[in-house]
């Protein structure tokens, strides 16, 4: 048995190769979705199931779950390919093998020790462009992958410690922002570099036996934390709803329901009610649908250490071809709103069996919104952000103002490193008063952001959700405010006709675009909520007019 | 007359405020420890200096390691302060970088520390390429702070979005506003960190403001009181990162003392330890409201350029690292609404302090704990003001709030408040050990602070640490610091410009101008320098990125060149990164110039104890402590009397004016060289120096 101190010790040395590798691709990188953004992350994987053995504290929740399932696609295809050598590192952005959508680019490097694969080190970052109808990729009224991006399989970059430079061609040649991706791409190379650096001194310090036995160790207590939960839930089967606004292609609610079953210390989430597979991107691939589930239990369970061993007490219902587990061709760009929508669905779940474990809703949308044109002279741009919203009322007070979303850890790039990036400028960066839903203790509110464009014109992509059903409340507080989107056009003002999700306005010179986001849902009855905390509010505006 | 060679290090911590004086003409130290007066600092300040020396007016140098700003941001004393922003803009304090507190888990919660309804839009606008779009219209900025002023606001900040482009329009409004305000205290943000990134920069000035009042208003009664006394030497305040500044920099700049005590303590740590051969230290500085940890590895302190004060509250500013959690001797031991006994945040500080200080307070703190389990004497309080600690008070405090609400008796009770204020002190320490990768095991703890030494053995063998180095004097170590610490003066200058096309000849004769001007600063102080180091660095990066790699420069009698400053940024990088980039072109965003005045090297040896006489000699009497669940009769020693070379077996303590040392049961404890004492467990070897 390995000693407590030297694992707590392993624990942290271990995470500390992962955080370091998240920090060199971040400080490195040339894409403010990754350098500002942090839509990265690195970690430490299995040798032979590709499971999560130690992921870094700074990249992005989801992916968390999601590498297991891409470390697996690549040793699945280097068996296919023969074996694996020393110095190889596979690349690939195939989303029904390894998860998420085209623009997560995932670099999955063997470390080897005395001959033998000790395990996998990979870094996945969320690259600027990778061709597809749309700057930016986040396509709204796609029906094939195709219309999204290239899709690369699990191929090699480096054989033997040798780059191909023709793979790198391949790339570069398929992205408006070729420089940027050139860039991302080595930040990506060197966090591996570092990884297996930082791994090689560690095996050298403590040998390669007590390591294994601290991961081993590790998954075990994450499995035990879960199970430890999960039987103080009560038995039986609890079942909650929520909806997408539709899918970009037709505009009908799509559903995700959740029922529930706890048995002693065992879960089964069953899918089975949701929606089946739709045309445009809100579908799933069922590996993006367990890392998001993996991503919800983490929140609600925060202690359990972030590992495989969180997953094994729970079962998945998922059925094929649903909404939730698509395969090729059909689109998965907008990945991040289903996942967001798992979420909700078990939060409130959770709040009907266990409240004080709860909250209201976050604002449950990523509001992917791209700016993209050409400069006089003739240069391309593309700005691609995504934007906060107000997290829900919860047990110990209101909710966040302006967070960010449940499955990242992402902030948002500075409006003055957007502006001196692109042609634009930020006439509105606020919070949306009245935004917050009501309750014992009121959501967090919701930003507005108003865009003036400065350059001739721009076309105007957006990817949203939560423009028809508004973030829930739970244990009786009030949902928060619906998204809404406000294009200017030459006769005077617009809104999308999807509500939530727009592709092709073109936006001239002086004209702007209003994105106001979601708040947070309420916690508990509002008749419960002070007085005291009332009047504040209205003091500081975060409500205002008759609703006051 | 040897007196203007004296330099003193005043440390005002929340419960005592320590004073250190060097005597350069002879080479000699004197240390003194008064009650702080937290009502007015400067009050037990100059006390504490009137305990050490009569010649006042002979002081050339008191350097100062101040918690008043600490303090201010971590309780949210601050004046009530406003901004005056960009409109469309006001919410950018609030919104952060759209960020939580924690990964998992989504109960965050953030209150910003000027209000909304204090943050005051006009219509202003610069663009990022530092064209000025809407002029600043100067009637509506006044008539902004003349609001700010009708709420009661004593600072404002002046944050324009862009500012750092061109910061025209921001510095028309402040010229503005410092007409009508009638304090100084008004800050602009582009004054304080002339930098992209509008959230930080406007965080750093609004802490800033919000210090203001506070901190200058704390250094000009400093400064009556002092030359009242006809002090003429000059007094310098420690900065967060390690060097120190003027007072009327101080004043202008007070978020740079964000953690001015704290970095002292780290300074001090760094060269006793360096003395006494010990290269990976973690510093852990234990007062009456806080502990501090810092982890010195291979010599070296860290500097990080962005520090989280707490959640929301950035300061984009050079610190040492230093993390702080709510645990000291003052720390409140209560029975929270679970039943469970917890230690802190709240503190009694020093006034009322301890339930056994007999001022008022009746809640049970660690320090009473302490001196109920009869490891401190109630006849020698540390600090020497009063004459005799209250012990029947302290244990019924503990009877009554603890031992009784969990039915243990009296004595378990105040083991378990210090087993779980030793608990969190110990996560304190893996924070910055073990979770960053360092083996504690390879680190020696070394504690500071009045209550850091009492505390020392549990750490040990709690978190399996090599040994502990009791400083000679643990109570007054962060002044010792101050007296250490080198001068430091830091200019930032943006560049914004391709490497291709740099006139860098004309850079490199710039930074040389902001070095001598910097130098001139330095010299007219008054305080004897040994030598002064110049460093300039430039932040760079590949067109594209937007973090910046620090690059070392150095400026030949020629001339700086394009491929000199090319070849520099590529061995940084490939230092920083691995693998440089091709064919992309490289970008010099700002120059940096840091002037260090080194202060003559203080020879440590000074601190030695006496070679002669024998451990017998220090004997002071035995008590009755308590430790493990059980009586032990322990023998009391005189510390400072210890001579070099004593080796004592625990349980013993050693007691001396501005600390007591407890040698738990167990360890064993040795003398050096250097009055340090060195602990470690029964069972393990000396190390070759101790």
């Amino acid at each position: 048995m390995i000693d407590p101190v030297t694992l707590a010790i392993m624990k942290g040395r271990l995470e500390q190769i992962a955080d370091e590798m998240d920090a060199t691709l971040f400080r490195s990188a040339f894409n403010p979705i990754i350098a500002e953004a942090h839509d990265a992350s690195h970690g430490l994987y299995d040798a032979i199931t590709g499971d999560t053995l130690v992921q870094g504290k700074f990249g992005l929740p989801i992916f968390v779950g999601v590498m297991a399932f891409a470390v697996k696609a690549v040793i699945d295809k280097a068996a296919r390919d023969g074996g694996l050598a020393d110095g190889d590192v596979y690349i690939f952005n195939d989303p029904y093998d390894g998860g998420t959508h085209l623009s997560d680019f995932r670099l999955v490097r063997p470390f080897f020790h005395a001959g033998e694969v000790f395990c996998y080190l990979a870094s996945v970052g969320h690259w600027h462009d990778v061709g597809g109808n749309v700057p930016g990729n986040y396509n709204p009224v796609a029906t094939e992958c195709f219309q999204e991006g290239m899709l690369i399989p699990p191929v090699k970059l480096f054989e033997r410690g040798i780059l191909r430079h023709d793979i790198v061609d391949i790339l570069l040649a398929n992205s408006r922002l070729p420089g940027s991706l050139y860039g991302d791409l080595n930040g990506q190379i060197n966090a591996l570099d570092l990884g297996a650096r930082r791994l090689g001194a560690l095996l050298k310090e403590y040998g390669d036996a007590t390591v294994a036995e601290a991961l081993a160790t590790l998954r075990d207590r994450a499995s035990q934390r879960m199970r430890a939960h999960i039987a103080e839930l009560p038995d039986g089967c609890v079942s909650a709803e929520d909806f997408l606004d539709n899918d970009g292609i037709v505009d009908e609610p799509l559903k995700i329901a959740l029922d529930l079953t706890i048995e002693a210390e065992n879960m089964v989430m069953d899918f089975s009610r949701s929606s089946p597979a739709c045309l445009g991107p809100v579908n799933i691939a069922r590996s993006t649908t367990i890392a998001a589930c993996y991503v919800a239990l983490k929140h609600v369970f925060g202690d359990v250490p972030a590992n495989a061993g969180v997953l094994e007490p729970v079962d998945f219902i998922i059925p094929e071809e649903s909404l939730l587990a698509v395969t090729a061709p059909k689109p998965v760009g907008g990945y991040t709103e289903t996942i967001l929508r798992l979420i909700d669905v078990l939060f409130q779940v959770i709040a009907k069996i266990a409240p004080n474990r709860s909250n209201g809703c976050a604002y449950g949308t990523i509001n992917a919104l791209s700016l993209a044109g050409h400069r006089s002279d003739g240069r391309r741009w593309v700005m691609f952000s995504f934007f906060g919203g107000g997290h829900g009322g919860h047990p110990n007070g209101d909710g966040l103002n302006h967070g960010n979303a449940p499955i990242s850890t992402a902030t948002i790039p500075p409006l003055e490193i957007l502006e001196a990036a692109y042609p634009v400028m930020f006439t509105q960066w606020a919070l949306r008063p009245n935004s917050g839903g009501d309750g014992k203790h009121r959501g967090g509110l919701g930003a507005i952001y108003e865009i003036e464009l400065l350059e001739e014109q721009a076309d105007v992509f957006l990817f949203g959700e939560r423009g028809k059903f508004a973030p829930p409340g739970v244990a009786g507080g009030k949902p928060g405010a619906k998204n809404t989107f406000i294009f200017e056009t030459e006769t005077g003002q617009d809104t999308p006709p999807f509500v939530s999700k727009m592709v092709g306005i073109t936006l001239a010179r002086g004209q702007k675009v209003r994105l106001e986001t979601p708040g947070g849902g309420g916690y508990g009855p509002p008749v419960e909520r002070s007085q005291a905390a009332r009047d504040r509010d209205v003091e500081l505006g975060y409500v205002t007019g008759p609703t006051a | 007359m040897s007196g203007l060679r004296q330099v003193i290090g005043v440390d005002v911590g929340g419960t005592f405020t320590d004073v250190f004086v060097l005597e350069e003409a002879t080479n000699s130290v004197s240390v003194a420890k008064v009650p702080s007066t937290p009502a007015d600092q400067s009050k037990g300040f100059v006390a504490g200096i009137a305990e050490v020396t009569t010649d006042i007016a002979g002081i050339a140098t008191v350097v100062h390691g101040t918690t008043v700003g600490t303090n201010a941001l971590l309780e949210r004393k601050g004046a009530p302060t406003g901004i005056i922003t960009t409109v469309g803009f006001r919410d950018v304090l609030e919104m952060r970088r759209r960020d939580r507190p924690t990964t998992w888990g989504l109960w965050g919660m953030f209150e910003p520390v000027v209000p909304r309804n204090l943050r005051l839009e006009v219509r202003e606008r610069t663009l990022a390429d530092g064209t000025v779009r809407v002029p600043v219209d100067v009637e509506e900025v006044t008539s902004a702070a003349q609001a700010l002023l009708d709420e009661g606001c004593e600072a404002v900040c002046i944050f324009f979005v862009n500012g750092y482009a061109n910061p025209q329009n921001e510095q028309a409004a402040v010229a503005a506003v410092r007409k009508l305000w009638p304090t100084p205290y008004v800050t602009a943000a582009t004054e304080i960190l002339p930098e992209i990134r509008e959230f930080e920069r406007c965080s750093t000035a609004t802490l800033n403001a919000y210090l203001q009042p506070v901190v200058a208003r704390y250094l000009d009664r400093l400064q009556t009181s002092l030359s009242e006394r006809q002090c003429s030497g000059e007094t310098l305040i420690v900065q967060s990162n390690g060097g120190v500044m003027g007072l009327h920099m101080a004043k202008r700049l007070p978020v740079r003392t964000a953690l001015s005590g704290p970095a002292a303590g780290v300074i001090a740590a760094q060269a006793i330890a360096e003395a006494a051969g010990f290269e990976n230290i973690i510093t852990c500085d234990m007062g009456g409201t806080s502990f501090d940890v810092s982890l010195i590895a291979n010599g070296t302190s860290t500097l990080a350029a962005q520090t989280q004060i707490d959640f929301g509250m950035v300061v984009r500013t050079p610190m040492i690292e230093i993390t702080t959690i709510g645990a000291g001797g003052g720390s409140i031991a209560r029975i929270d609404e679970g039943g469970l006994l917890d230690v802190g945040p709240h503190s009694a500080g020093s006034d009322p302090g301890p339930v056994a200080y007999g001022l008022g307070n009746d809640r049970p703190t660690v320090t009473d704990a302490n001196i109920v389990l009869g490891r401190i004497n109630p006849d020698r309080p540390i600090g020497g003001k009063m004459q005799q600690l209250d012990v029947d008070a302290a244990r019924d405090a503990i009877k009554q709030h603890i031992a009784q609400p969990l039915g243990i008796n009296t004595m378990q009770a105040a083991e378990a408040v210090i087993r779980v204020a030793n608990a969190k002190m110990a996560g304190a320490i893996r924070l910055v050990s073990i979770e960053r990768g360092h083996d504690p095991r390879r680190f020696a703890v070394m504690p500071f602070g009045g209550g850091g030494a009492l505390h020392t053995g549990a750490l040990l063998s709690d978190i399996g640490l090599a040994a502990a180095i009791v400083p000679r004097y643990p109570g007054v170590t962060s002044a010792l610091g101050c007296v250490v610490a080198d001068m430091r003066h830091d200019i930032v200058q943006t560049v914004n410009a391709t490497l291709d096309g740099l006139d860098a000849k004309e850079i490199g004769e710039r930074m040389l101008a902001l070095a001598s001007e910097a130098q001139n600063t330095l010299q007219r102080s008054q305080a004897a320098l040994a030598g002064i180091v110049q460093v300039f660095e430039l932040d760079m990066l590949y067109l594209g990125q937007t973090h910046t790699v620090t690059v070392p420069i150095e400026i030949p009698d020629g001339g700086l060149t394009v491929s000199a400053i090319h070849q520099a940024f590529e061995t940084a990088y490939r230092a920083a990164y691995g693998r440089l980039l091709e064919g992309i072109a490289m970008r010099v965003i700002n120059m940096r110039v840091a002037v260090i005045g080194k202060r003559p090297k203080f020879d440590l040896s000074v601190l030695a104890p006496r070679t002669s006489g024998t451990r017998q000699d220090c004997v002071l009497g035995t008590r009755r402590l308590w430790a493990n669940g059980q009586w032990h009769e322990a023998t009391i020693y005189e510390r400072l009397e210890l001579p070099a070379g004593t080796e004592i077996i625990g349980p013993v303590l050693a007691e001396q004016p501005d600390t007591t040392i407890f040698v738990d049961p167990g360890l064993k404890a040795r003398v050096d060289d250097f009055g340090n004492l060195i602990i470690k467990k029964q069972d393990s070897s000396w190390p070759i120096k101790a």
